[in-house]
């Protein structure tokens, strides 16, 4: 079973992100279950919800404490929350950033991933520069680190399940796809601005 | 065809196909994407339902008891201190003999305000009449809200669906969507044997004096025990059209087992991977779901538990000044019957707290390592605290 814990802010569309992601691994054949860290979300307020696959039926209905994986959606949160916490050794950490985040000591034993998905939203028209929705270029970024689920399942998912603007959402997670940096151990990961 | 479905979605999507007519609801977290759903079905027609906006619970229900009395298939969904609100409706629709069907969202009850996973609030309801029924996951939530209309009817008895609050109806999983056309070879119309009815006046629900009203309910009681029956001949008929079966209770590895693992609603799930893992290690445990909490299935019950040293019951709910609730219903389905197992009470999960693997392996091994019960609910996991109002 493989789970990805993802954190992010209200109204950035991080549940909805596990949801399409849900539908996407579903569609390749995975068994799977998503839920959001159920707390009384708000706009703006730290938002974390989850994502389990598994080849075979998921019985377990916890919430998930040590994740494989860890998708921060807005890179502010790295400086309130410890983003590793539970995190299994060699799990990647994939960021919504331009740039190499001064955390990297911290973070020994993981792989970092990279992404500028608020540019990409941006210039997709997702959002605006203060509320940009970075969920799906987040989607197609994650399908390039994890090697799965197709980029056909998530692009399905989001014409699907998006209301509005579904092609400039199946865009931007295709961008991000391309455009991710793959950075891998953080040890071997030069500190840029430590 | 299999889809990934929100556990509350489950529920809207088989109200769609039961072909509800009447809907009336008022909205609470965390029932509120069943509602949500329903209004979008009844607004762009994908469901012919009326669907009634009210002012609070109680009216909800009381619009429900209106519109069943006039021979309509009816739904509503609520939460903790909506169902709260209705209790006086509950006990009316029950001793009314109306078929109603409702989604109960097990949420805590406040204060402190609480929106996550809790039996109290439908186990303090018990005595309404109501059958009740638990589910553990998406699929088994659609397959017995469609089952729900059936006993209901069949039965003239209201029927309660319950689920967890969140790790339940915020759930998002695969889930096998029937046809309409299959649901409708296994949910006829509703035909009522009553109703309101211009052409044929009649009067209902008058003065019931001494000499009648024990009758009256001894009728419902005789409905709940028909009813033990009914639900495995419901659940006989859905499994041929559908290919599924849960039971009223389902037993795992009961019959070689020491201890037996007691549980409702989604600690089930996760007692399942507990239950796999201590077997292999040669731990002799079993488990017993219970899914119909009322009418209670004493008899069988008994017989699951019969060979069993010992049953830990997992309750997700409180009786303030006795124990879990699901542990004194176990209590007492077995106290008459000789050299039955001895029965451990836990309580876990209050107010949406997580039961993880943990949880079940320690009430496991408190059970296993104790010879007898040293208190009538043990509560697991609970935090130190400094001091209790009342002590200096």
């Amino acid at each position: 079973m493989v789970e990805i814990r993802f954190q992010g802010r209200g109204g950035q569309g991080t549940v909805v992100a596990t949801i399409l992601l849900a539908k996407a691994f579903f569609r390749d054949g995975y068994y799977v279950q998503s839920f959001p860290l159920f707390g009384v979300e708000r706009r703006g307020a730290p938002v974390e919800a989850y994502l389990r696959l598994d080849r075979k039926e998921i019985l377990i209905r916890t919430n998930v404490y040590t994740p494989d994986h860890v998708v921060v959606l807005d890179k502010t949160l790295l400086e309130s929350i410890d983003v590793t916490v539970g995190l299994k050794t060699g799990g990647w950490i994939m960021i919504n950033g331009p740039e190499i985040p001064g955390f990297l000591k911290s973070w020994s034993g993981y792989k970092l991933a990279l992404v500028d998905a608020t540019h990409i939203a941006l210039n997709n028209g997702l959002g605006t520069r203060t509320h940009p929705i970075v969920n799906t270029p987040m989607m197609g970024a994650l399908a390039r680190v994890l090697g799965m689920p197709s980029m056909e399942a998530i692009s399905k998912a989001i014409r699907r399940e998006v209301p509005s603007k579904p092609k400039a959402n199946v865009k931007a997670a295709e961008m991000a796809y391309e455009q991710v940096q793959l950075l891998g151990p953080v040890e071997e990961t030069k500190i840029s601005n430590p | 065809m299999k889809q990934v479905l929100e556990g509350s979605h489950a529920v809207a999507e088989a109200v769609r196909l039961a072909r509800t007519q009447v809907i009336s609801a008022y909205p609470i977290t965390p029932q509120t994407h069943i509602v949500e759903r329903l209004s979008e079905y009844c607004a762009d027609s994908t469901l012919a339902a009326r669907f009634l906006r009210v002012e609070s619970e109680h009216s909800a229900l009381a619009a429900l008891i209106g519109a069943a009395t006039c021979g309509v298939r009816t739904f509503t969904a609520t939460s903790s201190q909506g169902l709260a609100l209705m209790h006086e409706l509950l006990h009316w629709a029950s001793a009314a003999r109306l078929p109603i069907v409702m989604a109960n969202v097990n949420r805590a009850m406040a204060p402190g305000w609480n929106i996550w996973a809790d039996q109290t609030d439908s186990l303090a309801q018990r005595d309404t009449g109501w059958i009740q029924l638990y589910c553990e996951h998406s699929q088994e939530v659609l397959d017995t809200t469609i089952q729900a209309f059936r006993l209901a009817e069949w039965l003239n008895l209201p029927v309660m669906v319950n689920l967890d609050a969140f790790f339940l109806s915020h759930t998002y999983e695969p889930v096998d969507l029937p046809k309409q056309n299959v649901v409708d070879r296994f949910l006829p119309p509703y035909q009522p044997r009553f109703q309101l009815d211009t052409e044929y006046p009649c009067a209902f629900n008058q003065l019931a004096p001494p000499n009648i009203y024990m009758e009256m309910r001894h009728n419902i009681q005789t409905a709940m025990d028909e009813g033990l029956a009914f639900f495995d001949q419901v659940e006989d008929e859905f499994e041929d059209i559908f290919g599924r079966r849960y039971g009223s209770l389902e037993a795992v590895h009961c019959k070689d087992a020491e201890v037996i693992l007691i549980t409702s609603g989604t600690v089930t799930s996760t007692s399942r991977q507990v239950l796999t893992k201590l077997r292999k290690k040669g731990e002799k445990v079993g488990l017993l779901k219970i899914k119909l909490f009322r009418p209670f299935p004493l008899k069988a019950i008994r017989e699951l538990t019969a060979s069993a040293k010992k049953v830990a019951v997992v309750d997700r709910n409180f009786s303030f000044g006795a124990s879990g609730i699901f542990a004194q219903e176990i209590r007492a389905a077995l106290c008459n019957h000789p050299g039955h197992p001895l029965v451990y009470g836990y309580v876990a999960g209050l107010g949406g707290r997580d039961v993880t693997t943990a949880v079940v392996e320690e009430i496991y091994r408190l059970t296993k390592g104790n010879d007898m019960p040293q208190q009538e609910s043990i509560w697991v996991g609970l935090h130190e605290v400094d001091h209790a109002i009342g002590q200096s």
